[in-house]
């Protein structure tokens, strides 16, 4: 029979990452006032990003999964940013240049 | 379908599979708003002062309010995992009506948001949505398509969770067998992940 038992994550340690979130969620809320020109979405992207990375670790436990899993999900999020990206810039090159 | 009760009994299941088929329906929901995220991006480029206009209609306290609503529902669903393993079965039921009810906090807002948005006139097919300017009519239907498809899920997850609820009292789902409980909070964080995305880009780049 195989080992159920999967690490548990003590209580305190997930609500030290909320706490780590909702002040992420009020850094991005105040720094959404101020002007950083080109740089405002990157900052607000960079903020969500270090959020989603907080919530993938230790709320959905990907801290403490299989190696496999963890290759799974990055894989995954590398194929999805490049699609994002590749097709956004695609789309804006033909665009800069008239058809 | 659960034989835990007979110790003797010999066990066929694979916890660690059922969580990565989990995970492979995630990365399906992922691409599904990925490409809403895509086209975000393109008419966000092409019409950049509309959306920025558009931005300044949409309540940045309500949705800041349901931002951490539901970052607190996560940490619920999170919890109530760490219950389950150690054994406390009333309070990962708790933690998991708990989630339930942030749930209904969120739609409460998202109600009174686009119930607002309605009265002023602003929801997809209005008469004032095809008087103002292209570019901030597109920002407004895109604005209700992400956030009408987020409230689905948040609604799915809410009954995922309702179940969830149901088997922990049941006892089906118990300190030995838990996956069940792992993959309805694993679809709840997600719900939580995209809203994370979908709150900058929506409400505060303006």
């Amino acid at each position: 029979m195989e080992e159920h038992k999967s690490h548990i994550i003590d209580y305190l340690t997930q609500i030290k990452v909320w706490v780590a979130l909702v002040i992420f969620t009020l850094i991005t809320v105040a720094t959404a006032e101020v002007d950083f020109a080109m740089l405002t979405v990157a900052v607000a992207l960079t903020i969500a990003s270090v959020k989603s990375i907080l919530v993938l670790l230790y709320f959905m436990h990907l801290k403490f999964e299989s190696r496999i899993l963890n290759l799974f999900v990055i894989v995954v999020m590398l194929v999805f940013l490049a699609m994002i990206v590749f097709t956004f810039f695609d789309y804006i090159f033909r665009l800069s240049h008239g058809s | 379908m659960n034989t835990n009760n007979s110790p003797s009994a010999h066990v066929h299941r694979d916890d660690e599979a059922q969580k990565m088929g989990m995970w492979f329906f995630l990365f399906t929901e992922l691409l599904l708003f990925g490409g809403l995220f895509l086209v975000y991006s393109i008419y966000r480029f092409k019409n950049p002062d509309a959306f920025a206009h558009g931005a300044k209609e949409l309540n940045v306290v309500l949705g800041a309010i349901n931002t951490i609503v539901l970052l607190t529902s996560s940490l619920t669903a999170a919890l109530s995992i760490t219950a389950i393993q150690k054994g406390q079965k009333k309070l990962a039921l708790g933690l998991v009506l708990f989630t339930i009810f942030c749930a209904l906090i969120f739609l409460v807002n998202k109600y009174f948001e686009w119930g607002h948005k309605f009265e002023i006139g602003i929801y997809p097919g209005s008469d004032l949505l095809r008087a103002i300017p292209r570019g901030e009519a597109l920002f407004f239907v895109l604005y209700y398509f992400m956030t009408g498809l987020h409230a689905i899920h948040v609604i799915v997850g809410a009954i995922i969770l309702g179940f969830m609820a149901r088997y922990i009292q049941t006892g089906l789902i118990n300190s030995d067998y838990y996956v069940l409980l792992e993959n309805g909070a694993l679809y709840w964080h997600l719900v939580d992940l995209i809203w994370i995305f979908l709150f900058p880009l929506l409400y505060l780049i303006h």
